[in-house]
């Protein structure tokens, strides 16, 4: 890329990336779709979409050298967008089909919803993010969670609707990182996760409406203030 | 009579923690037959009625929670325009989009996701190869993949499962059918009440509420909704998770838009759409109508910030 930013959408050869990158077009952010390690190495921002298994993209991973080049990325300081399955695969491991070993970029593990009688798994479809302090009640703006300025979810209100399609959940170890929860039946758990520079979601926001653009939006205007 | 003393809340007791059911979903229903959107009963004496890209994003921005493009001739004819209808979908709208009709092999289904699908719906090539659902599933996720039955209520009250839009009978029962597509994989169930399609007479709700109540995964249930109370209906008591709708909507905005090219081009028949509506049980409405109507019998579903009310 000859100027402006170069961020890269890793592909692991599960599922469909190209409506990832349409939604980094349609807020006027050039994307391209890499496999290479070497590209990640080099990228000013990195989105690591998901769709899949955890063993089969951890395996892609790692055998491509993909892996390392992510563990790098994440600790540079350069933002990371983690989506659903990636979202997971930072986690230090899965519980999905077995026990995997994640990337290990945020301490936690990866379990399965519960599925009482009745309840639907995979969750498929709609729910609020809420703040963590107020998930269980109404949003008061003045809860000791983590505040959404400053992170790709600025400007979004407490409680707002975003599309999910998951079986499994992230728990981190430091509490400290969750962003959002959500809740599904009887649990809650970890829908928005940020460590830094790098924020997971479990959600797609490239599949929530205008709402989830915003996060893209500001992904890009991010990236717009750090390139001047 | 209030459907709510239906539901489970009004006999079991109230849990400490508030249990979350899921949101039910709102799916539009887009026939494409060509580079057209059509609208038959049954499934069959198609009309056409529009452009589908401009139904969607009309139904995008009124808070449709997912999108439906149904071939519907594409297991009779060649599919030519369907690509790039989905090409230009896919770059104004950004909500899930399943898209069904004639898929019949992997690469079939990877040139859809391709141009923007989220998810498939395959009907025939599974009921044909019931292992497809299992190589579909594992090549793309189980969440890519949703198994779509034709149903059809027999005299004797059984239900059976079809495939060609109705035409033709699988020889399947369509219950058994389900959970078979459940355990090999699918991602979610899309019932399609043939008899009841088009017709403004309500869902089968016997059949869907078996269904979902046997399959661990969400069903959709298409056909046959012609008011608000109807799609209240599928949710209580049919059980589903989702529901597809075609002619309330479609009726609705074309009354609101005859005459505009924009949306109207070609060889439209607005006026068969107007004409059948005042002689049927449909009482058209728009997306944030209904959700209204849910929300007004505790049925959670998402509300967006575009359909805020003046």
């Amino acid at each position: 890329m000859t100027n402006g930013t170069d961020l890269v959408v890793v592909d692991y050869r599960l599922g469909n990336l190209f409506n990832v990158v349409r939604a980094c077009e349609s807020v006027g952010l050039p994307s391209r779709i890499t496999s290479l390690p070497a590209d990640v190495a080099g990228a000013d921002a990195v989105i690591l979409p998901g769709v899949g298994a955890f063993g089969d993209a951890m395996e892609f991973l790692r055998d491509s050298g993909m892996a390392d080049a992510l563990r790098s990325f994440a600790a540079s300081g350069r933002p990371l967008l983690a989506i659903c399955l990636g979202m997971q695969l930072l986690m230090t491991e899965s519980y999905e089909f077995g026990r995997h070993q994640g990337l290990g970029v945020v301490g936690g593990s990866v379990i399965r919803l519960n599925s009482p009688a009745g309840l639907k798994v995979p969750q498929v479809g709609w729910n609020r993010i809420a703040k963590l302090a107020t998930a269980n009640g109404q949003a008061n703006g003045q809860s000791n969670s983590q505040s959404w300025d400053g992170t790709l979810l600025q400007g979004l209100r407490d409680g707002e609707y975003m599309y999910f399609v998951h079986s499994y959940y992230v728990v981190p170890d430091d509490s400290g990182v969750v962003l959002t929860t959500t809740r599904y039946g009887e649990t809650e758990f970890c829908s928005t996760l940020r460590a830094g520079n790098i924020l997971g979601c479990q959600f797609h926001p490239e599949r929530s409406g205008p709402q989830g653009l915003r996060i893209y939006q500001q992904l890009a205007e991010y990236l717009k203030t750090a390139g001047q | 009579m209030s459907l709510l003393v239906h539901t489970e809340t009004a006999t079991e007791p109230v849990p400490t923690v508030r249990f979350v059911k899921p949101n039910l979903r709102l799916i539009p229903r887009l026939d494409i037959k060509g580079p057209n959107l059509v609208k038959g009963i049954h499934l069959e004496g198609l009309r056409v009625i529009g452009k589908p890209e401009r139904f969607a994003r009309e139904y995008y921005e009124q808070g449709a929670d997912e999108l439906l493009y149904v071939d519907i001739v594409a297991s009779l004819y060649g599919r030519n325009n369907l690509l790039p209808i989905i090409e230009r979908t896919a770059r104004e709208v950004f909500i899930p989009l399943t898209v069904g009709g004639g898929l019949r092999t992997i690469e079939d289904i990877r040139l859809v996701l391709r141009a923007g699908a989220d998810k498939v719906a395959i009907n025939t090539a599974a009921l044909r190869r019931p292992e497809f659902i299992r190589e579909a599933s594992r090549k793309f996720g189980s969440s890519t993949i949703v198994v779509s039955i034709e149903v059809i209520r027999q005299a004797e009250g059984t239900y059976e499962a079809y495939t060609d839009n109705g035409r033709e009978k699988a020889g399947v029962n369509a219950i058994q059918w389900a959970q078979r597509a459940a355990e090999l994989g699918a991602g979610e169930i899309l019932i399609t009440l043939i008899d009841r399609e088009g017709t403004g007479q309500g869902f089968d709700l016997e059949v869907t509420r078996r269904i979902a109540e046997l399959v661990p995964i969400p069903v959709i249930a298409c056909g046959g909704a012609g008011t608000a109370e109807h799609v209240v209906e599928a949710a209580v008591l049919g059980k589903v998770q989702a529901v597809a709708l075609a002619s309330i909507l479609h009726y609705n905005f074309m009354c609101h838009h005859s005459g505009n090219d924009d949306v109207f081009a070609g060889e439209i028949n607005t006026a068969f759409m107007r004409n059948r509506k005042v002689a049927s049980h449909f009482q058209d409405a728009t997306l944030p109508e209904i959700k209204a109507t849910l929300a007004g019998k505790q049925i959670e579903c998402r509300h967006t910030a575009m359909e805020v009310h003046d």
